[in-house]
């Protein structure tokens, strides 16, 4: 692969197979040590200009995803892969370059901001982390176009502003406005608007499918509601307890669900063009424990058309052509993928 | 989508269009000048001494203190311990606080004391914040094994008798005023320390944390540029804390006879007076005046406790403005 200005295809920054375990601390000190299985088998890709849509229910693993492809976890297993090269240097060095080019929006912005810390500072700090100013009339030249690529205009008046003087959308931008401080190729937004008012919403969503357009960035756009998925990223994944359920192009995967859970999932969704008179699906269970998943595919307690085999292996990649795929003995074995990750837990 | 339609504009910034630009924020923003840092800070500390009126009283019995100890040995000329022949001569034009046995003007051992009484506290004061703020943010930011040493470390000295090991520790080292300092100050960390793990571990988990590590942020700048900040309540009220009990203490040992006696501070002035038998003899201006300047020095101290929040913290920082801005709507 070269190094040179990728195609639009290329992906920038690729996961291949990433698991996460955290283990539990528990004060039973001959009790067999217990790990949260958080992610198991996770693989995507980021593209230029594009976003991907990381689509799942709370503890579905999926901030945990971009925390690790921020570099704030270490993954259990796995590969990350920045312009086709392995990411796997811990030195500070390489860490910095790695952030230079991979930044992270929190979800939430009223605890992302130090309440200590003017926006100046929050900006100005990254500017010189990664020595895009040197000096403080660079830096407030820098952090003026920053506030005004983030629309917070009049710039002037937010630069000496306390994140307490702003309101949640305004610390939103700011939030974002940091993470592009740094110049970045890739952004990782966990979650960006389900903290703010629903009326801000779009204001925000709409800033980011901008900087998407106008900076081509590669976005990784983590969310629990499928319409913004569907508004914002051309590409889906849906999540399920840690694994992943079934992928493809936005319209595909909402218009066409495959996989039991994503049917649910968007059954569960208020769509106004739906007929009263449709059934909503049988929902039944809750997300289940990560310490002791389900054997198999980890949907089965839950899904109405479990069968014997999901119960004993998790299945493999079901390509249902146009880059859709989904993990489901439904549509197939699932030998397209080299491999199907082994998840039976005793 | 942000109409600024004056009646729901609550949750959005001051200064939208009906209101002018708020003043600091052009003035601070675009100045250039030299002076303008210099200005900004005295403006700041202007403010941090006058937050409100308690503050206002401790910060002008401290600062009078910390004006005679600077300037008043500079102006006084005198040998404190120089002889006369005016034995306990009680206060007169001649000596504003009278004398002791020895003829020496209580006045000038006063002024004179003002500054090793007052140094010393707020030299072991600093000790003391300095060595808590290391161990309690380190360990509470760190955890794991570094929290563990740490943590006991701090436990042992928690328990470590300040007082005995004082009067040890100035016979076996040396009759200074500095090991007293010393001991005073290794004995009153852990307190100050164990209140900032447990802040610090709090801080930690919090988001805006993660994010400085997200954007590459140093380690040390994290913990003390980011975490440091929130905690300046605790730091700052252990500090005050801190400075009043080395006050006491270091005028205990001395009264006690363990200070240095050719130094002159408030405990000297208190151990000569209770030698010489001054309550005995009826002269309250020997021993009055140094017990006062203990008590008010404590007293002043204690109420710049009352500040601390409403400087440290940036959303009661802008409350007084407020106030005074809504004061001059209505009066308007």
């Amino acid at each position: 692969m070269t190094m040179t200005t990728p195609s639009t295809a290329t992906p920038i920054l690729e996961a291949d197979h990433l698991r996460k375990h955290f283990p539990v601390r528990q004060f039973r000190p001959f009790a067999k040590p217990q790990v949260v299985h958080a992610v198991e088998d996770i693989s995507l890709a980021l593209v230029p200009g594009r976003a991907l849509a990381l689509v799942g229910e709370s503890g579905s693993g999926k901030t945990t995803v971009a925390r690790m492809l921020a570099r704030l976890y270490e993954p259990t297993a796995g590969v990350i892969r920045f312009r086709g090269r392995p990411v796997t240097a811990s030195r500070r060095a390489a860490l910095l370059e790695y952030r230079h080019h991979v930044q992270m929006v929190f979800q939430d912005p009223f605890s992302s901001l130090n309440p200590v810390h003017s926006v100046r500072y929050h900006l100005g700090r990254v500017l010189r982390l990664h020595g895009r100013a040197h000096t403080r009339d660079e830096e407030t030249a820098q952090i003026l176009a920053l506030l005004g690529k983030v629309s917070l205009t009049p710039a002037e008046q937010f630069i000496e502003k306390y994140p307490h003087q702003l309101s949640g959308g305004q610390r939103q931008r700011v939030s974002i406005a940091r993470a592009l401080a740094a110049g970045p190729e890739v952004l990782l937004a966990d979650e960006p608007v389900s903290m703010l008012d629903v009326s801000i919403r779009l204001g925000v969503l709409n800033l980011l499918l901008r900087l998407k357009r106008e900076e081509r960035l590669a976005v990784l756009f983590i969310t629990h509601d499928i319409a913004s998925a569907r508004y914002f990223a051309e590409e889906t994944l849906i999540m399920y307890a840690g694994q992943s359920v079934e992928s493809g192009p936005s319209d595909a995967v909402i218009q066409q669900p495959k996989h039991p859970y994503t049917q649910l999932l968007i059954s569960a969704a208020p769509d106004p063009d739906r007929p009263a008179t449709a059934k909503p699906l049988p929902a039944r269970g809750e997300i289940p424990s990560l310490v002791t998943p389900p054997t198999g595919c980890r949907f089965h307690p839950r899904c109405p058309h479990a069968m014997p085999v999901c119960r004993e292996r998790f299945p493999g990649r079901t390509e249902l052509g146009n880059g859709h795929w989904t993990h489901c003995f439904l549509y197939g074995e699932g030998n397209d993928a080299p491999e199907g990750p082994a998840t039976t837990h005793s | 989508m942000r109409q600024t339609s004056p009646s729901n504009e609550i949750a959005s910034v001051p200064g939208g269009a009906n209101r002018p630009a708020l003043p600091p924020l052009g003035r601070t923003y675009a100045s250039p000048s030299p002076f303008a840092g210099l200005m900004r800070f005295l403006r700041a500390f202007w403010r941090a001494v006058t937050v409100n009126r308690k503050v206002m009283l401790g910060s002008a019995i401290v600062g009078v203190f910390v004006l005679v100890a600077i300037f008043g040995p500079i102006i006084i000329r005198q040998n404190p311990l120089a002889y006369t022949t005016d034995l306990v001569r009680p206060p007169s034009a001649a000596h504003w606080l009278g004398t002791n046995q020895g003829g020496q003007d209580v006045f000038v051992q006063l002024v004179v004391g003002t500054r090793s009484s007052l140094s010393w506290a707020l030299l072991s004061g600093l000790m003391v914040m300095m060595i808590s703020i290391a161990v309690g943010l380190v360990s509470g930011y760190a955890g794991g094994v570094v929290d563990d040493i740490l943590s006991v470390i701090t436990n042992v000295f928690l328990v470590v008798p300040a007082f005995p090991l004082a009067i040890v520790a100035v016979e076996y080292f040396s009759r200074s005023t500095l090991t007293i300092a010393i001991i005073v100050a290794l004995t009153n960390w852990p307190w100050g320390a164990r209140v900032l793990r447990a802040q610090t571990l709090s801080m930690r988990s919090r988001e805006f944390v993660t994010a400085a590590r997200a954007a590459g942020e140093h380690t040390w700048r994290i913990i003390f540029l980011e975490i440091l900040p929130n905690e300046i309540a605790i730091v700052a009220a252990s500090f005050i804390t801190t400075t009043i009990q080395v006050l006491l203490a270091v005028a205990a040992l001395e009264f006690l006879g363990f200070g240095d006696s050719a130094a002159i501070s408030w405990g000297t002035m208190l151990y000569d007076a209770y030698f010489g038998s001054a309550l005995f003899q009826g002269a309250w201006w020997w021993f009055a005046p140094p017990g006062f300047c203990i008590a008010l020095l404590g007293a002043g101290l204690a109420l710049l406790n009352f500040g601390i929040d409403e400087v440290a913290d940036p959303r009661l920082r802008q409350g007084k403005r407020r106030r005074q801005r809504g004061r001059a709507t209505v009066a308007a």
